[in-house]
């Protein structure tokens, strides 16, 4: 969203071009080969997109056909993966280029466009709950209209949500990728010098999380949904494939053995799931198996999910290749371009589903206006990216007028 | 792909209007049908079935949050429902439910006064109604999770069966109330202790789905509240028969 704005704000906008697309502005230097884009991330980076969206929405018709009713991780994990990649790809290319100092003041850049997205939509969040807790006195529900308690004190409020420590539900996703976004020249440079040893860094930092219960407080009280100290492992395992770890791993990832564990764990999972769903299956899952398995840990990133997300990636990878036709299929442009522009379009899909909620409260609660709401949804999420896409695509044609830019300004935008 | 998609979900969604349609129109002043699988547990309550079969009183009580409650005094909340649900079940037995409320406690606090709270008592069954002061005040899911593993416990020692039940499904706080990790906790509570768990939310939200009740409603009446009510108590008023193992004989 900031990036647009600042595209119209200033008339330079060739400058503004370059802020926005460093990687490609910068010719002096050759870059590794590989500009064109990885159209299955931005794929599956918006189907993640339209599957948080959905889940975000009181559960529905739609619902079922989110993945997280199948196994054990859900949209969250490809996101968290697919921005670790992209992060990495773009602004790993921009620390090659022009060095660690421009890198990292490009990527706090970003990291402050996050953090204003996130703001902007506790300003909405705030102004619902409060409608809410003015309108709302269902008898009924009198002890959980005492979640409303804090809007007594709003000053203790607003400042704990400026500190990322007051966060409604459903907002846990962008101050995780905050977080860890603001780690990121870090791992970059780690990664330039060693990326198996950052890789193997994180994975003892994950380990050590679980070991000694490491996590952020948030307030009142409680702790972070998303434990970043753990939820780091899939963001920085992303940018390790980015930086020619998925090049590396393609031979096991082409092996068969691979490819039957991967079904097997998948089948497990969705039969797992299974008995959530149909109680009536319980008795079939081994209570040993039970015990040894639950609580599956959403906050810490329980092995299980991590798992099962890499058997869906490797699965993924193996039976869509790069260049599948598909990929350029009118059908799949929505969620491409969806995909492209990630921070937009994921902040429209929370705003719209607290808009959601609010027309399902205020009109009518039925399954039809649940479907009607989802589809819209979807509908506003895919015009507004082709919006996006269409005016990022207009802006670099008037720039590469007077400069010859690629014109790939979505890349840096991806991270 | 989409728009074929969505014109096969419209006809689903169709399909599944008018099939309810009639059974609605049926059922005169409130339907609550609750599907037969939200009504069974695999864990047994020994205790109440002894005390029905061989015909002494059956003594519940009921501890729980401010949602075991409505603001009328006249027993129409779930707990009170329950009572007179089981009282015209069980004609041969006296059925007495109490209820003592937690009021703002978390799971926690609960359990930490259970002893005393249980002394001088000997109820045949306690239905623990816990988990919505958690949620709103975001307690750690794994304190939760010991603290009902401890309550559990506790109330097994006095020599009760033991109900667990979950939160209230609230669409109108959902963006606000984080239920899910309480809800998983709860489940994984009652498998380990194999005491049954009332599965208020997935009932509720059945009613809602189903469109036996609007539970969006931003209504001030208490009426939706007492209907809700129960509903509950009638629901569980078969769970705890099922999950007893009373067959039809002995109820009547």
């Amino acid at each position: 969203m900031t990036s647009i704005a600042d595209r119209i704000a200033g008339p330079p906008l060739v400058d503004e071009a370059d802020a926005i697309a460093p990687v490609v502005s910068v010719p002096a230097i050759t870059l590794p080969a590989g500009g064109e884009r990885e159209l299955r991330l931005d794929l599956f980076r918006g189907l993640a997109l339209w599957l948080i969206f959905i889940d975000h929405l009181p559960p529905n018709l739609l619902t079922w056909f989110t993945i997280r009713n199948y196994g054990f991780s859900d949209a969250t994990e490809i996101f968290i993966f697919i921005s670790g990649y992209t992060a990495a790809f773009v602004y790993g290319r921009a620390m090659i280029a022009s060095g660690f100092v421009v890198a990292s003041a490009r990527i706090l850049r970003r990291v402050w466009q996050i953090y204003v997205a996130h703001v902007f939509l506790f300003t909405i969040f705030l102004a619902e709950i409060s409608y809410v807790a003015t309108s709302f006195e269902n008898p009924l529900y009198s002890e959980e209209m005492g979640i409303m308690d804090f809007l007594k004190q709003p000053d203790v409020t607003i400042v704990q949500a400026l500190l990322l420590r007051f966060r409604p539900v459903n907002m846990d996703v962008l101050p995780l990728y905050i977080v860890l976004m603001l780690f990121l020249p870090v791992i970059l440079w780690l990664m330039k010098w060693r990326a198996d040893v950052t890789l193997a860094l994180s994975v003892v930092l994950y380990a050590l999380t679980w070991h000694y219960d490491w996590y952020l407080s948030a307030y009142p009280n409680g702790f972070w949904a998303f434990n970043p100290f753990a939820w780091q492992l899939l963001f920085v395992f992303g940018a390790w494939c980015a930086q020619g770890g998925a090049r590396r791993m393609s031979r096991i990832l082409s092996s068969p053995i691979t490819l039957w564990i991967c079904f097997a764990y998948l089948f497990a999972a969705f039969c797992v799931t299974m008995t959530w769903y149909f109680p009536q299956l319980g008795h079939l899952m081994p209570r040993r198996v039970g015990q040894w398995m639950y609580p599956i840990n959403k906050t810490d990133l329980d092995v299980l999910r991590f798992a099962h997300f890499l058997a869906l990636a490797a699965i993924t990878v193996r039976f869509l290749p790069k260049d599948w036709p598909g990929l350029k299929s009118p059908w799949l442009r929505p969620l491409i371009l969806c995909g492209q522009h990630s921070l937009e379009i994921f902040c429209l899909g929370v705003f719209l589903a607290f808009a959601g909620h609010f027309l399902l409260a205020e009109i009518s609660g039925g399954a039809g206006m649940h479907f009607v709401i989802s589809i819209s949804g979807i509908l506003i999420m895919s015009a507004m990216a082709w919006v996006i896409s269409w005016y990022k695509h207009s802006a670099d044609k008037s720039a590469s007028r007077n400069k010859s830019t690629a014109g790939n300004a979505d890349m840096a935008g991806g991270g | 792909m989409k728009s074929r998609s969505g014109v096969i979900l419209g006809l689903i969604l169709l399909a599944g209007l008018l099939a309810a349609a009639p059974a609605r129109a049926e059922d005169a002043p409130q339907s609550c049908e609750v599907p037969a699988s939200l009504l069974t547990s695999e864990s047994a309550l020994p205790k109440v079935a002894d005390a029905v079969k061989s015909g002494h009183p059956l003594d519940i009580l009921v501890v729980g949050s401010r949602s075991s409650t409505i603001n009328t005094s006249d027993g129409s909340a779930y707990p009170g429902r329950l009572q007179a649900a089981l009282r015209e079940k069980l004609p041969s037995i006296a059925v007495n439910v109490s209820v003592e409320l937690q009021v703002k406690k978390t799971a926690e606090e609960a359990a930490s006064g259970f002893v005393k709270l249980m002394e001088g008592k000997r109820p045949t069954l306690v239905i623990w109604q816990t988990g919505t002061v958690d949620a709103m005040r975001s307690i750690d899911p794994d304190d939760f999770r010991s603290a009902v593993d401890e309550g559990v416990a506790a109330l097994q020692n006095t020599g009760a069966d033991v109900v667990l039940m979950n939160l209230q499904y609230s669409p109108r706080t959902e963006t606000m109330i984080s239920a899910s990790p309480y809800l998983d906790n709860m489940r994984v509570v009652a498998r380990q202790h194999d005491v049954p768990l009332f599965d208020r939310f997935a009932i509720m939200r059945n009613w809602n789905d189903s469109g036996d009740f609007d539970l969006f409603s931003a209504s001030h009446g208490i009426e939706l509240a007492k209907r809700v009510h129960d509903c509950l108590g009638r629901a569980l008023s078969k769970f705890v028969i099922e999950a007893a193992h009373l067959d039809p004989a002995q109820q009547n």
